[in-house]
């Protein structure tokens, strides 16, 4: 297992170096970024000069080596459209506040989906397990902004439980948001438990431990659950990172500061240094999820050994 | 949504017609599945079926300001918008652009998807393992973020294209779904490549592709007349599931404001209009224009919930890898 997280993690550097070629070509072969704009928001001329000898942004080549040279120095330069913000602060004010949402949400989808799934199994064929699966269903089949619009009319508008918004002033504004993006996953992880548990189920060894007289909910619980669980690990570790990373409709529809708003904002303008730099957030964290999932797994089910 | 259309037989030895039977298997069996299909009917065929009175209308739009958000009523079955359209008539207009997107980036995915898949599985050694770790780095890549710089980047091609041949009125209107629905296409293939190659792996070491090769099939006839129609399943099964997928990135890119842009509507672009009563809603419910919002979230909602039952539905009967039948679905 140490060889395992050795190896994942001797890997990291390689794919995050692929990641930033490709990002960094795509930022550079696609025309224009924010200096170029050609109405209001361009800043004036001798900005636009002093800016680009500044951060090399005359030719891809010195680009690349000013930032790599700031990046080694924990630097990760200026935002081209957030004039008065650099990347850094950008990412230190947005992160965090995305992460929490992000976590909030994995959350709930991991118990609620689980809970969902157990429920469906436990009891097959009966008004429950169809409910669950209708209600998966609909969790993957609405767009956030439905669910998230209806969940803002009927929870903050019509009942009044909740706050509609905003993120600062209470730590109840984190539920409506954390409900809304964590209904897709959850959907999804009432599916994956729903029909790995049917499928251990009728493994041997569960029917082994039935036939030594475990009850069915005992067996379902003791043996059948953990096994169960290991698709939602690594569906969980890619949505980890994109959950945390910010949704971007979300923090929209509930007015959250996270990253989801800067990221739209980046590809949009094409601010080179804001797209790389939230670009290596985001992938330094999908690639670490997927190690954790990765060392995760090799400590749940001893059988799996680095391939 | 091709399963809806009706069989194509010109002869009447019907039976006999191959089309059909392929017809016959697709269609649903199980009660999700039928469910599934009669919503799809229900909704896209109304939007397919009037897009030419629509197109023709499109300039005719009144837009009345003493119109402007007029509740549902007999001549407006869904309502009026802020400029007095007909909200009906946007939502079926807005339908064919939303399904026109959803089918076409899911086909071009399924191409891209299936020829790399396949190439890979069926290569093996060191080109399977180079094209599956290109998979792997672009499933790293925050999917919004690629779909915006291609859409930046394929747009000024696409609208000169088109600005050649038609009006330069109609033709950034068109750029825009076009470059759209490519941008979608050309990222949503990732997980069509991974099915698809863990089948044509398996298929590369069966015994009548071992035939094939022997007697001096050459390569890319083994690929196209042996390997393929062996995949058809999985493709079919997960270009059903595509499809939502497509629509719902295309509205999610359109409630951001950089998917499809006003005048053209899109059942996203509606929603995220809509969305705005919401503010409304929690001021002053009674002064909420309802049917801007519930009007297309629920052609959207109801459009996916069918596109994913009738997905599921194929992917219970046709995918190899699905679970083998027994107590549930």
């Amino acid at each position: 297992m140490t060889r395992l997280i050795v190896v994942r993690l001797l890997q990291l550097p390689l794919i995050l170096a692929a990641i930033f070629a490709i990002t960094f070509t795509l930022a550079w072969v696609v025309p224009g970024n924010p200096l170029e704009n050609d109405d209001g928001r361009r800043p004036p001329p001798e900005v636009i000069e002093a800016m680009k000898r500044q951060y090399n942004l005359d030719s891809p080549a010195s680009f690349l080596s000013g930032y790599l040279s700031g990046l080694a120095q924990g630097d990760l330069g200026p935002s081209l459209i957030y004039r008065d913000q650099t990347v850094g602060d950008i990412i230190a004010s947005g992160l965090p506040v995305s992460a929490t949402l992000g976590a909030a949400a994995l959350a709930f989808a991991f118990v609620f989906g689980t809970l969902a799934g157990v429920v469906g199994s436990l009891f097959p064929r009966t008004p429950l397990d169809l409910s669950s699966s209708i209600v998966s269903l609909i969790g993957i089949s609405l767009p956030s902004f439905v669910t998230g619009s209806v969940m803002l009319a009927v929870f903050a508008g019509l009942l009044g439980w909740l706050p509609p918004g905003g993120w600062r002033d209470s730590p109840a504004q984190v539920i409506l948001p954390a409900i809304t993006l964590g209904f897709i996953p959850a959907a999804y992880v009432a599916r994956l438990v729903r029909l790995g548990l049917a499928d251990v189920m009728r493994s041997d060894y569960v029917r082994t431990a039935i036939a030594k007289g475990r009850s069915r909910h005992g067996a379902l619980f003791g043996h059948a659950l953990k096994v169960a669980l290991l698709p939602v690990l690594s569906f969980l570790g890619p949505a980890a990172a994109s959950a945390m990373t910010g949704s971007f409709v979300v923090e929209k529809i509930f007015n959250i500061p996270g990253l989801g708003e800067y990221f739209v904002a980046a590809a949009r303008d094409k601010d080179q240094f804001l797209i790389l730099g939230i670009v290596l957030v985001y992938s330094t964290m999908l690639v670490v999820f997927n190690i954790v999932v990765d060392a995760t797994y090799a400590f749940v089910d001893p059988r799996i050994r680095v391939g | 949504m091709t399963t809806a259309a009706p069989p194509v037989s010109d002869a009447p030895a019907a039976a006999a017609d191959p089309r059909k039977s392929v017809v016959r298997a697709l269609m649903p069996r199980s009660l999700g599945g039928r469910i599934g299909l009669a919503l799809l009917v229900l909704i896209a065929l109304p939007c397919v079926v009037t897009l030419p009175w629509a197109l023709q209308n499109y300039d005719a739009q009144e837009l009345t300001a003493e119109r402007s958000e007029a509740a549902p009523s007999a001549a407006f079955p869904m309502g009026t918008d802020r400029l007095g359209r007909s909200l009906l008539y946007r939502c079926l207009m807005g339908g064919v652009i939303s399904l026109g997107v959803g089918v076409s980036a899911a086909a071009i995915a399924v191409c891209i998807g299936t020829a790399w898949g396949m190439t890979a599985g069926f290569m093996g050694g060191r080109i399977d393992s180079v094209m599956m770790r290109i998979v792997d780095v672009l499933y790293g890549l925050p999917y919004i973020l690629l779909v915006v710089l291609m859409n930046v980047a394929f747009r000024p091609f696409i609208e000169a294209a088109l600005t050649a041949t038609m009006g330069a009125a109609v033709a950034g209107s068109i750029a825009n779904v076009l470059t759209l629905l490519l941008a979608i296409g050309a990222v949503s293939w990732l997980t069509m490549a991974r099915v698809v190659r863990g089948q044509a792996l398996s298929l590369a070491n069966q015994p009548f592709v071992e035939a094939a090769r022997c007697l001096g099939v050459p390569t890319p006839r083994i690929l196209l007349r042996h390997v393929l129609p062996n995949l058809t399943g999985p493709i079919i099964v997960y270009a059903t599931l595509t499809v939502p997928q497509a629509i719902l990135q295309e509205s999610f890119l359109s409630f951001l404001g950089i998917g499809i842009q006003a005048p053209v509507p899109s059942w996203g672009n509606l929603a995220s209009q809509g969305t705005e009563q919401l503010v409304t809603f929690i001021v002053a419910p009674s002064n909420m224009k309802w049917w801007l919002l519930v009007f297309p979230c629920l052609l959207l909602s109801m459009t996916l919930l069918g596109l994913n039952l009738l997905g599921d539905d194929l992917r219970d009967r046709l995918d190899p890898r699905a679970n083998r039948g027994g107590e549930n679905d």
